[in-house]
This record gives C-alpha cells, sequence and structure tokens, in this order.
C-alpha cells in the first residue's frame, strides 16, 4: 500500500539535528515578527476594530482570492501561482509532519497513505509546478522584461532583497523535487507515476546508481532543509514578511467612508514630525508595501514630473522606520517637494494590493509642513486669502453671488426662506470669471425644472475639503465650522452641489459638525434622479460622441461613476469612454489643493495626458466633465496640447441645456 | 535686542469702497479691517531679528475689529510681548496714533522700532516718523533689510530705480519697513488657537483720542469717471484686432 | 509769517528726482492761491549746479559736507531751522523715500500740519491727495498758516517745473550737524546687465494678475513678437519672477515708453508713479474698478489668459 515515509533515507541524528533546526528557526522567528509588532506598537493609537466578518470577508476574497492582485494580468497570474502553489506546499509540509509526528509517533496511524497518500502526492507534484510557473513569471520580470515600476528603489539593497526571495524560493522547490525525485529513483515505489514530476526527475537519475543517488538525496535534502529552515528565519527580516504584513493590513483596512480624512495628530504640534507620531496602522502599512509599484504606474503626480512616487514613498519611510541611525524625517527621508506634489486623487490606494493608505500618509506629513509654515507663495497667499475672506481668490465674500445678477426670477436667498434644495455652489463655480457662465447656466436649467432651490450668498464659505488635504487643519474646522452654523438655520431638504470637491467634504466630513441630517447630492445624481422620476425630460437627442472624466472625488472617493453616465446617456449622446475610466480614471492634477500651489516644471501636465488620452478615441468630439475645476483645467490642457479644434470641453450641464 | 513694532489696521481694498452721505468719509458700514500689509512685513522683519540673534519683541496694537487675532497671529510667529490700546479710536488721525504709542513705548525703552513705512490711509503723515519725533529717535524709512551691530544697525534703505543706500543708525531708533527680508510668514490656525490659550494681551485704556494732524477733509470722492478708460468690448478676438489695429496707428508694430 | 512755498528739492548721486519738478509745479498752483513765490530749498555739498533747471522763484541753497548724502537727520535739522526762519505758507516735499523720512517728523516737531499723498492743488489752494491705493481721493483747504505736504507724481507734468533760466541763488548756512545718528555707509547699484527698461518705445508689463512663473511664457512670447522688452510690477519682482531691472514703479525705474501695455496690474499709487507718464496706457485687467483703468487710455476686462494667445498670434500675423 503507498504510504508516506517520511525520513527514508534520514539518518536519525539528521532527524533529531532537523527537529533541533525547527525549534531554534521558531524562536528566531517569533523574535522577528516580535520585532516588527513592537515596532508598530510605537505609533499613536487608533481603532481599527469591529466589523469582524467584513474583515473576514475581505481577508477570503483578496488573500485567498487574489482578487485586486489579479487586476493585472501578468503580474496577477504570476502572483497567484506562487502564492497558492507555496501555499499548499507549506500545508502538504505541515500535514506530512502531523502525519508523522503526532499522529504516527503517538496514535500509531498515519492519514498519508493509500489513495488519501497519493492524491496528496499528485496534488504536491503538481502544485510545485505552479510555483515553478509563477517563479519563472516573475525571473522573467524582474531581469528580463524589467518594467520601469521595478526599477530604480530609493533604497539601495531592496534589489538585493528581491533577488534573495526569487532564489530562495526557487531553490526550496527545485530541491524539495530533486529529493523526491532521488527518493523515487532509488526506492521505485509502484505509485511514483502519481508523482509525475518526480518519477520524470527520478528517470534522469536512475543511470547514477544506488549509493550516490542515496547520497546525492541525503545532501539535497539536507539542503532543502536548510534553506526551507532559512527561508523562515528571514521571514521577519525581509520583503517575505508581506506574507504577514499584508493580510494583516487588509484585516486592519479602514472602512470609514475613504472621504472622511483622520483628524490631525496635535499632539507635540500638528500632523507628523517624526515617526512615531504616526499611527501603528499606518506602521502597519509601510511595512506592508511590497514595492509592486502598481501605485507609481497609476500616479499623476509620477508621470507628470516624477517628483512623487508612492511607491518609494512608502519604501523610504519603512526604511526609515529601522535606520540605525535615524535621519529627519522631513527634509531628508521625504521631501516637502514630494508631498506637495500629491493630488490626493487616490488612483494609488484603489491599485495598491497591500491596501495601504498613502494619502492620510501624506496628509499627515503636510499638516507638520504647514505647522511648520512651510509652504510656496502661491499656497501661502490662498490659505491666508480663505481665511480671511473665506475663498481662495481674496476677493470679498460680497461678490461671492455676483453670478447671480440679471437672472430671472432672481435665486432664492436660502437663509431667508425654505427651498427644497439648497445648493451649496462652491469657489471656482462662483468667482472664477470664465466658469460663472457655466454657472449660471445650472441656475437656469435648475429655474427651467421649477425646482425649489437657493444658495447661501456671501454666507457661504469654501467647504475647506482641499484646505484639509493641504494639511490645514484649523482652518478646516473654522470654515465647516462657519458653513455648518449657517446650514444648520437653513431650511431645506437636500443639500446640492456641482463641486465634488464640495461634496465630498460635506458629504462625509461635516457630519461631524453636526450636520448629517441631509441627503448630499451632486448634480449629477440630481439630474439622474429627476430623469428616473420623469421631471427631467429632453426634446432633443443630441447625437454627440462623447467621453466623459471621471473627477477623482466623485469617483474614487465617493463611487459616484453611473450617476453622470446615465445623464450623458439620457441627453442622446454616445458615451466613449477613455482607457482609464471609473475606478481606474485619471487625476486632472488639480485636486488636494494642488490647483493653489506653483507648478514646477514638468513633463507632460496630468491634463495634458488626459486630453491625449481622449483624443486618441475614434471620433469623440467632446470631453464632459462634472466638475468646475475641471472644466478650468481641461480647457487649457486642450489649449496647450492644440487640440482646440479636435476637442470641445463642455460641462455636463451643457448637454443638459442643449437636450432640454 | 529689545524690539517694539507699533502697527495698525486700514480698510481692507478687496472691499468695494463706499463714501458715507457726509461725502468725506468712508461709508463703515461695509468696511473690513485688515492689517496695514507692510506692519505685517514690519512684524516679520522684527521675528527674522529675534530669530537670528536672539532679542524680545512687542508687537503693540490700537483696538480694532480683528486686532486680537492679528496679535495672536505675531505672538505664534515669535513676538514675546502683545499690547492692545483700548479707547475710542475712531477720530484718532496718525498724530494722535504716534502720540499714544510714543507713551507706551517710553516705557518699554525698546533698542529699536520697527514699524510699516506707511499705510494707504496715511492723510497726516505717517506713524514711523511721527514717533520717531515724540520719542526723539533718529528715522530712516523705505528700509528693507537690517543687519545688527552693537549699539547701531545697518539698514538696507530703497531709492526709485532699485539704488539702495546702506544706512548706519545709531540705536535706539526707529525704522520704517518697506518689505521685511522675507514675505510674513504663514501660520497654522491650530498654533494661533493654541497660543490663544497661553499668550496674552495686555489691555491700555487710553479714553478717547482727539485727531492731532490738524488736517480736515472737505470732500471724499472716487476718481471720476471722465478720467476713465476707452473700453475695448467683445470677443478676445475683437480686443485682439483692436489692439494690433492700435499698436499699427501707433507706430510700435 | 510768508506767503512763499518752499519745496525740498531731491536729489540723489548728481541728479534732481522727477518728483522736485512736480512739486515745483504744484508750488506754482499753490502761489497762485496766496501770491507767494515758489522757494526751492536745496540741500547738498557743491550741489548749487542743480538748481539751473528748477522753475522757482528763487533758491535757498545750503552747502555743507554732512548734506553730501541724504540723511534724514542732517536734513531734518536744516530744514527745521529753515522753517522756522522763513515762516512759509506751505513745504512740498516728494512722497518718495526723502521726502518721506522728513515731513512727518517736521510736522511733529515744528506743530506744522502735514497733508500725505497730495497728487494736485487747486486753483483756490486746496489740496487733492490720493489715498486707499488710488481708490479714494480727499480735497481740504491747506491748513493754515502754516503747512507741510508730501507729493505724488503724476499730477504734474515734468515739464511744467523745468525752466530754462536758472534762478536765483541765496546761499544759507547749516549749523548743528556735529553730532549725527544717520550716516550713509554705501550705495549698492542697482544691476545693469539686463536691458534699460527705461529705453524701450513699448513694454509688456506684468502684474500679479500672471499668476506663476510658468505663465510668465506667455507675456514673453507676446513681447518677443512685439519685439519689445517684458517689465513687471512689484509683486512679479518680489517673487522671484523677473529680476528687479524690469521692476516699474516707486522703488524700481521710471519709464515713459509709446506704449505700456499693463496685463494684471492693479494700478496702484507706487506702480503709477513709475509709468503715470507713459504716452499711452493700454490695461488688460478682470476688475472694471481696478484703478489702472483711471490712467488708462484703452482698457478691456477680459482675461488676459484669453486674450493672449489670441493676441499673439494675430501680432505675429500681423509682421
Ligand atoms: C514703498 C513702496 C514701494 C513700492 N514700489 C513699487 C514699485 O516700484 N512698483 C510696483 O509695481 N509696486 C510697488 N509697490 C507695491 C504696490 O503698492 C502694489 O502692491 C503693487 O504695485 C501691486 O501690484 P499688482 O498690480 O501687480 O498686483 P495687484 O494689486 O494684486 O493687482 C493684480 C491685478 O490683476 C488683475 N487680474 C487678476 N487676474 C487677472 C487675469 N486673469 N486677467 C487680467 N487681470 C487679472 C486683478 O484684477 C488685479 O487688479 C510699492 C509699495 C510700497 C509700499
Ligand atoms: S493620491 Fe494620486 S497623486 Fe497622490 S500619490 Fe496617490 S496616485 Fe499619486
Ligand atoms: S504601496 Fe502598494 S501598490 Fe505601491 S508599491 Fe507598495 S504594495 Fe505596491
Amino acid at each position: 500500500m503507498p504510504i508516506r515515509e517520511t525520513f527514508w533515507n534520514i539518518p536519525h541524528w539528521a532527524e533529531i539535528a532537523q527537529y533541533i533546526a525547527a525549534l531554534l528557526t521558531a524562536i528566531l522567528f517569533i523574535a522577528g515578527i516580535t520585532r516588527r509588532v513592537l515596532r508598530w506598537r510605537r505609533g499613536r493609537p487608533e481603532k481599527r476594530s469591529g466589523h469582524f466578518w467584513s474583515r473576514i470577508g475581505s481577508l477570503v476574497t483578496q488573500v485567498l482570492g487574489q482578487k485586486r492582485t489579479l487586476d493585472e494580468k501578468f503580474p496577477g497570474i504570476m502572483h497567484f501561482s506562487i502564492f497558492w502553489g507555496m501555499l499548499v506546499l507549506a500545508a502538504g509540509t505541515a500535514l506530512a509532519t502531523i502525519d508523522w509526528d503526532v499522529t504516527h509517533l503517538f496514535f500509531g496511524f498515519q492519514i498519508l497513505k493509500g489513495s488519501v497518500y497519493v492524491v496528496f502526492e499528485l496534488m504536491l507534484d503538481l502544485l510545485g509546478l505552479l510555483v515553478v510557473l509563477g517563479l519563472g513569471m516573475a525571473i522573467y520580470r524582474r531581469y528580463i522584461s524589467r518594467p520601469a515600476r521595478l526599477q530604480n528603489f530609493p533604497v539601495k539593497k531592496l534589489a538585493g532583497d528581491d533577488t534573495y526571495v526569487l532564489v530562495m524560493l526557487a531553490f526550496i522547490t527545485l530541491s524539495g523535487y530533486l529529493t523526491e525525485g532521488l527518493r523515487l529513483a532509488v526506492m521505485r515505489p509502484d505509485w511514483a507515476a502519481w508523482s509525475p514530476i518526480g518519477n520524470a526527475i527520478a528517470s534522469l537519475f536512475l543511470s547514477l546508481g544506488d549509493p550516490t543517488n542515496q547520497t546525492l538525496h541525503l545532501v539535497i535534502w539536507g539542503l532543502h532543509i536548510v534553506t526551507a529552515f532559512g527561508v523562515l528565519i528571514s521571514l521577519p527580516f525581509t520583503k517575505l514578511f508581506h506574507i504577514f504584513s499584508v493580510p494583516l493590513n487588509i484585516y486592519f483596512r479602514s472602512l470609514e467612508p475613504a472621504g472622511a480624512l483622520r483628524a490631525a495628530n496635535m499632539d507635540g504640534g500638528m500632523g507628523v514630525k517624526e515617526w512615531t507620531q504616526f499611527t501603528w496602522k499606518q506602521l502597519l502599512d509601510f511595512e506592508a508595501c511590497t514595492r509592486c509599484g502598481r501605485c507609481q504606474d497609476v500616479c499623476p503626480a509620477y508621470a507628470s514630473a516624477q517628483v512623487l512616487s508612492p511607491r518609494n514613498m512608502m519604501v523610504k519611510l519603512d526604511d526609515h522606520l529601522w535606520e540605525k541611525k535615524p535621519r529627519a524625517l522631513h527634509g531628508e527621508v521625504v521631501l516637502a517637494d514630494e508631498l506637495w506634489a500629491c493630488t490626493t486623487c487616490r488612483a494609488c490606494v484603489q491599485v495598491c494590493p497591500a491596501f495601504i493608505d498613502h494619502v492620510t500618509t501624506f496628509v499627515d506629513l503636510r499638516r507638520h509642513l504647514v505647522d511648520q509654515g512651510k509652504m510656496d507663495q502661491m499656497l501661502q497667499d490662498a490659505l491666508s486669502n480663505l481665511g480671511r475672506y473665506g475663498n481662495s481668490f481674496g476677493q470679498s465674500d460680497r461678490m461671492r453671488a455676483k453670478w447671480t445678477m440679471g437672472l430671472q426670477p432672481p435665486v432664492k436667498d436660502a437663509r431667508r426662506e425654505e427651498v427644497e434644495y439648497l445648493w451649496f455652489v462652491g469657489d471656482y463655480a462662483s468667482y472664477n470669471a470664465t466658469l460663472t457662465d457655466v454657472t449660471r447656466k445650472t441656475a437656469e436649467v435648475f429655474q427651467k425644472l421649477g425646482l425649489n432651490f437657493g444658495i447661501l450668498y456671501e454666507s457661504e464659505r469654501n467647504s475647506g475639503n482641499d484646505v484639509r488635504r493641504v494639511g490645514e487643519e484649523g482652518l478646516f474646522e473654522m470654515l465647516a465650522d462657519k458653513n455648518s452654523q449657517v446650514l444648520s438655520r437653513c431650511k431645506f431638504q437636500t443639500l446640492i452641489t456641482t463641486d465634488p470637491h464640495s461634496y465630498n467634504t460635506l458629504k462625509n466630513e461635516y457630519p461631524a459638525n453636526g450636520n448629517g441630517r441631509y441627503p448630499v447630492l451632486h448634480y449629477s445624481e440630481l439630474l439622474d434622479q429627476l430623469i428616473a422620476a420623469g421631471k427631467l425630460k429632453f426634446s432633443k437627442k443630441l447625437g454627440y460622441k462623447v467621453t466623459y472624466h471621471d473627477p477623482c472625488y466623485l469617483g474614487r472617493y465617493n463611487g459616484v461613476y453611473d450617476a453622470p453616465r446615465r445623464v450623458i446617456e439620457a441627453t442622446g449622446c454616445e458615451l466613449v469612454e477613455m482607457p482609464r475610466h471609473r475606478e481606474r480614471g485619471f487625476c486632472c492634477g488639480a485636486g488636494g489643493g494642488r490647483i493653489w500651489m506653483e507648478e514646477k516644471e514638468v513633463k507632460e501636465r496630468p491634463s495634458e495626458s488626459r486630453i491625449r488620452e481622449a483624443v486618441g478615441l475614434e471620433g469623440v468630439q467632446m470631453f464632459v466633465v462634472a466638475c468646475p475645476k475641471d472644466l478650468t483645467m481641461f480647457r487649457d490642457a486642450v489649449k496647450t496640447t492644440g487640440n482646440e479644434q479636435r476637442l470641445e470641453v463642455k460641462d455636463l450641464i451643457d448637454l443638459v441645456a442643449e437636450a432640454l | 535686542m529689545k524690539i517694539a513694532v507699533p502697527i495698525k489696521f486700514v480698510p481692507d481694498l478687496v472691499e468695494e469702497l463706499t463714501i458715507d452721505p457726509s461725502g468725506t468719509a468712508l461709508d463703515t458700514t461695509w468696511l473690513r479691517l485688515i492689517i496695514n500689509e507692510l506692519d505685517d512685513h514690519a512684524v516679520e522683519q522684527a521675528v527674522l531679528l529675534k530669530e537670528r540673534g536672539g532679542g524680545d519683541v512687542t508687537v503693540l496694537a490700537a483696538e480694532a475689529d480683528g486686532v486680537d487675532d492679528f496679535l495672536f497671529t505675531a505672538a505664534a510667529k515669535g513676538a514675546d510681548r502683545l499690547i492692545k490700546l483700548t479707547g475710542d479710536f475712531s477720530t484718532a488721525d496718525n498724530h494722535a496714533l504716534g502720540r499714544a504709542f510714543a507713551d507706551v513705548i517710553k516705557e518699554l525703552q525698546p533698542d529699536l522700532i520697527l514699524t510699516g513705512v506707511q499705510a494707504h490711509n496715511d492723510l497726516d503723515g505717517s506713524i514711523g516718523p511721527l514717533l520717531a519725533e515724540y520719542l526723539g529717535l533718529p528715522y530712516v524709512g523705505y528700509v528693507a533689510g537690517i543687519t545688527p551691530g552693537g549699539d547701531k544697525v545697518i539698514a538696507r534703505k530703497e531709492y526709485a530705480g532699485g539704488l539702495v543706500a546702506e544706512v548706519e543708525v545709531k540705536l535706539p531708533a526707529v525704522l520704517g519697513i518697506q518689505a521685511a527680508e522675507q514675505p510674513p510668514r504663514y501660520v497654522a490656525y491650530s498654533k494661533i488657537r493654541q497660543i490663544m490659550g497661553t499668550a496674552k494681551i495686555e489691555e491700555r485704556p487710553l479714553g478717547a483720542l482727539e485727531s492731532g494732524g490738524g488736517v480736515m477733509i472737505e470732500r471724499m470722492f472716487q476718481p471720476e469717471a471722465a478720467e476713465r478708460a476707452t473700453m475695448l468690448e467683445g470677443s478676445p478676438e475683437d480686443v485682439a484686432d483692436k489692439l494690433v489695429g492700435l499698436f499699427k496707428e501707433l507706430g510700435t508694430l | 509769517m510768508s506767503q512763499d512755498i518752499f519745496v525740498v528739492i531731491e536729489h540723489l548721486r548728481g541728479q534732481v528726482a522727477e518728483v522736485s519738478y512736480a512739486m515745483l509745479a504744484g508750488a506754482r498752483q499753490l502761489s497762485k492761491a496766496d501770491n507767494g513765490e515758489v522757494v526751492a530749498v536745496l540741500l547738498g555739498h557743491n550741489a548749487q549746479g542743480l538748481a539751473h533747471d528748477l522753475a522757482a522763484d528763487r533758491v535757498i541753497y545750503v552747502d555743507h559736507p554732512a548734506l553730501a548724502e541724504f540723511t534724514s537727520d542732517a536734513y531734518q535739522i536744516v530744514l527745521a531751522g529753515l522753517i522756522q526762519e522763513h515762516s512759509p505758507r506751505a513745504v512740498l516735499f516728494g512722497h518718495s523715500s526723502i521726502g518721506m523720512d522728513l515731513a512727518s517728523s517736521l510736522s511733529a516737531k515744528l506743530g506744522i500740519p502735514v497733508v500725505n499723498s497730495c497728487r494736485t492743488f487747486t486753483e483756490d489752494g486746496k489740496f487733492v491727495s490720493q489715498i486707499c491705493g488710488g481708490k479714494i481721493m480727499v480735497e481740504g483747504a491747506l491748513p493754515a498758516p502754516a503747512a507741510l505736504a508730501t507729493m505724488i507724481p503724476g499730477g504734474y507734468k515734468t515739464e511744467q517745473g523745468q525752466s530754462a533760466q536758472t534762478p536765483p541763488l541765496t546761499p544759507a548756512s547749516a549749523a548743528g550737524l556735529d553730532n549725527l545718528r544717520v550716516a550713509v555707509k554705501q550705495y549698492i547699484e542697482p544691476d545693469t546687465s539686463d536691458v534699460d527698461i527705461s529705453k524701450e518705445t513699448m513694454l509688456v508689463s506684468i502684474g500679479r494678475g500672471i499668476q506663476n512663473k510658468d505663465n510668465i511664457e506667455l507675456a514673453n512670447e507676446l513681447a518677443q513678437a512685439l519685439g519689445c522688452a517684458l517689465s513687471a510690477s512689484r509683486p512679479v519682482v518680489d517673487q522671484g519672477w523677473l529680476p528687479t531691472t524690469r521692476l516699474v514703479g516707486k522703488s524700481g525705474k521710471h519709464v515713459k515708453p509709446k506704449i505700456y501695455l499693463a496685463l494684471g496690474i492693479s494700478g496702484a499709487p507706487e506702480h503709477v508713479e513709475g509709468m503715470g507718464e507713459s504716452e499711452t496706457i493700454v490695461a488688460v485687467n478682470t476688475d472694471p474698478n481696478a484703478p489702472i483703468f483711471n490712467i488708462a487710455k484703452y482698457g478691456t476686462t477680459i482675461d488676459m489668459f484669453d486674450l493672449l494667445p489670441v493676441l499673439i498670434d494675430k501680432v505675429k500675423q500681423a509682421k
């Protein structure tokens, strides 16, 4: 009967030695893990408990199912193969150990015998092949096709770490096969065919004859075991640690709305000056990064000028935690230019297979810069203006509603009379001279639809969304406070806005100010609802071929992807998607306060890259946006890329107004 | 070095200015007051000097809407002492204000007094030189840089055309700042809030201040429309065409 | 007590500052109201030659080695003496780095009111002063019996204060100039390696409205198409976007080109001081209330970023 002969050909001393080594390995392994855990515990507290089952759920889909990893084909399949292959091999080894050292030793029976055993052998044999396939792909990727995102790490020694992991895994797998092959070559059991690969290897060695093969087997087994223990010992010290840190990071991921930023640390100055001011979860983030570079590939800041790579930031921060001679976090480890380059578009967070939240970390670091008053003059002016006048334009608040002049009937003052919809207009739509036409058009559409709406006139302040992301928490609080006070005095049912940035903070962050009583709708959602309810009917089918740009704060932050698309289609336009759309939408470059900062030398502005992407679509005439800032960004980009004749930038409301 | 910085609030020009029915003063209903920009530079310069060579900075202001916030901001930047003159300043002109400042500054005995070289509503003279005279100190204005050196300072005084004179001034002295060596820094709100808990504004009640400059306004008005430019209307294309025509006509094209 | 109008002549490094001529013109206007003489007060050392083109009825000239360079200390001592001795009806100073060091202190010292930033004087001897960054004008009787005033340029043309005849010169002596507290150590010359914007026939000038460094390129393109130089208001220079040699205004150059195209410049008095005498000022500014429109001949409220690309194309075509 087929039966697992563990420790065949292994002298007794070796068997004993193996167990001693295993014990030592376990000690070192635990010490290594403890070292990491103790480091995280030096971070500040943060609550990440609760929602046990949904957390377990993400472990199933994201760890076992490798869902996000599989979003990209080649690396996805590569990792999936290694992951599952290794997992099963490791489980197999564990089973064999139990089989031999527990059930056999103490209870005198073995599970791995008969048909169970041959199936076990077949499984391991084949899954080993999966590992070989995955490792082959990995080696090809890392050393032959060499995609940019796997190159140029800011910490040089990491290239060695990557190689180490590949070599060790390859060695374990190959030596495992060899051991098996040699064993089969010597023993030639009847069931050898159940290990097709091992058997094939065995046939290669047959000619060498017995004592040689037996010795070879012992040697290679020895190496296999030593490597395996080596890998286990090194696991907490190398990239392999991601096997632990990533599932933990996935388990502890934030389940709060993406649009609600954590309040700033105020202990020892605002934000994060030294790494111990990060929360433990942020430290875990750094340790979970596998340097896969997916984030770098989607980062608009990286694409435009290479100043900021979210991958490099994680790598540098992780390295910083372990520095023997700690450098200064600000200025030496991370540079202000890197921090300011982030548009907080969240593309990196969306693709990271380790579920790292880069944006929160960057904002915490920016908070320190703001605390120190270190920022460029333009941003400083914008913040001063926001503090003094409530808008970044430095204009009088009495000019805020100037755009309503001439509208008949006059736009209602929501502070004086009850309205159904309170329209939070936002700075850009109110003050930017080139946008007020569109703002007025939006009001006219609302009027034609008979909506009972009003605005806050000079009582509106900048919503503070981007102020907060710049890192000026105190100013955000002040703005949010002022807006909340006015809002709480107004009678209305629904808060609406055309600005995704205001939308985000009003919806996700103002509840903290006691303003969660009413629904907040983006105008695309409102229009979509009106269409669905039959209250908005179009008289024309426009028939344009258009594409649509997902604003980061509407899409990725709040998951509003379908409403604007349905509205576009309802106007009778044909929607052609750009390659980067929905969750993968590419930022215009203005978010996170970037619009208030000086523009540094760039290769290609994100907005220009986006316009070129749209121009690449057959026959698309219009580039539709649903954000006032987008309108300015892309109108400009159409000009600077020389595509004025080719592509027209339109606001969603333009289509609606035309089709009415 | 002990530095005193008297500052003043002025009408914010961002707001549309209107003239009250008397026709001799600004309508105050809509008036927003804001720190005189050059005084803000003076505070910055004082803090810079303190940061470089040590010292003690006192900021003094007359009561006005928003002055407390400004004083706390100054403290967050590094000012050590905040003094607010309280009373009725509605009719106080710069002569009166200068005298009031002089009385307080006499007690402080500073080595250096920095203040903005001018404010946009200085009709009856500027604070700096008035103060200097009341205190019997030398005054140098249009200063954009200071290097201390014992009982003297070297002030970089700007003249038209970009000419700069390095002027040696014996201390104590009053300098009129036209620009700090770096633009006034930004102070995070959280810092200001924090300092509000610890810093104290010393109040000096002064009662009502009478005007002392002797300048009477008979009429206040906005520059007349008759002097205004001919406006070119139309689309950017139209305007560009008109401009090109104009350039040709005047022979520069 | 006399009805004479004193004008404190400003000069630096052997050159009379332009504002001095505007003051002489203003003094002439004032003198008509009270029938006094226009008296130029010239302080210096070996500087009597500077008096040759002053449109004054006479010149009081004080020569002293301590007056070789302007210092507020020495000037104040001498002027206080002269004013007390002659009791003029009014003394005019420039609203400048020189005059502003003197007028207010003398007002406090002598107890004579001072009126700042006068632009013109009326027939009947009233001052018209510009405040609030050029947005507000105030008018009032010149305080009596004596007054000091600082003058901003723009109200009178330089030629009005110049004369082909050298006015008679009365020397006066100076005393008490021994223990001065202020001394000039050295001058730092402005950079002259760049173009001299005061010699250009046309200037494209940019202000804070240009927003950021990158946009300068756009303005530069226009300047190049027009074959002229780029100049700027102070914020642009302060940001380091253009060198100080391109600064127009009180602390920069005074320019008088045929065409001064102001892009995104509000027209603050300090800026206008440097370009107000340009032949034709064209202003592009989105704010219809910007004071620049008060001195411009032509204006438009179109956003310069909408205008510039079109204008550059059209200028290129027109060539
Ligand atoms: C002692 C002293 C000396 C000084 N010396 C000088 C000097 O030599 N030279 C000088 O220039 N200043 C000088 N200043 C500064 C002066 O007071 C003003 O602050 C400065 O001139 C303002 O510059 P600006 O007009 O460019 O900026 P702002 O006053 O900020 O005006 C910007 C203008 O641009 C317009 N704008 C904005 N966007 C657009 C757009 N897209 N299209 C069209 N228009 C737009 C706005 O409506 C605004 O009117 C001095 C100040 C002091 C106190
Ligand atoms: S949020 Fe956007 S800009 Fe910032 S690092 Fe991530 S991808 Fe880059
Ligand atoms: S942060 Fe995430 S996406 Fe970026 S390199 Fe690390 S693991 Fe990959």
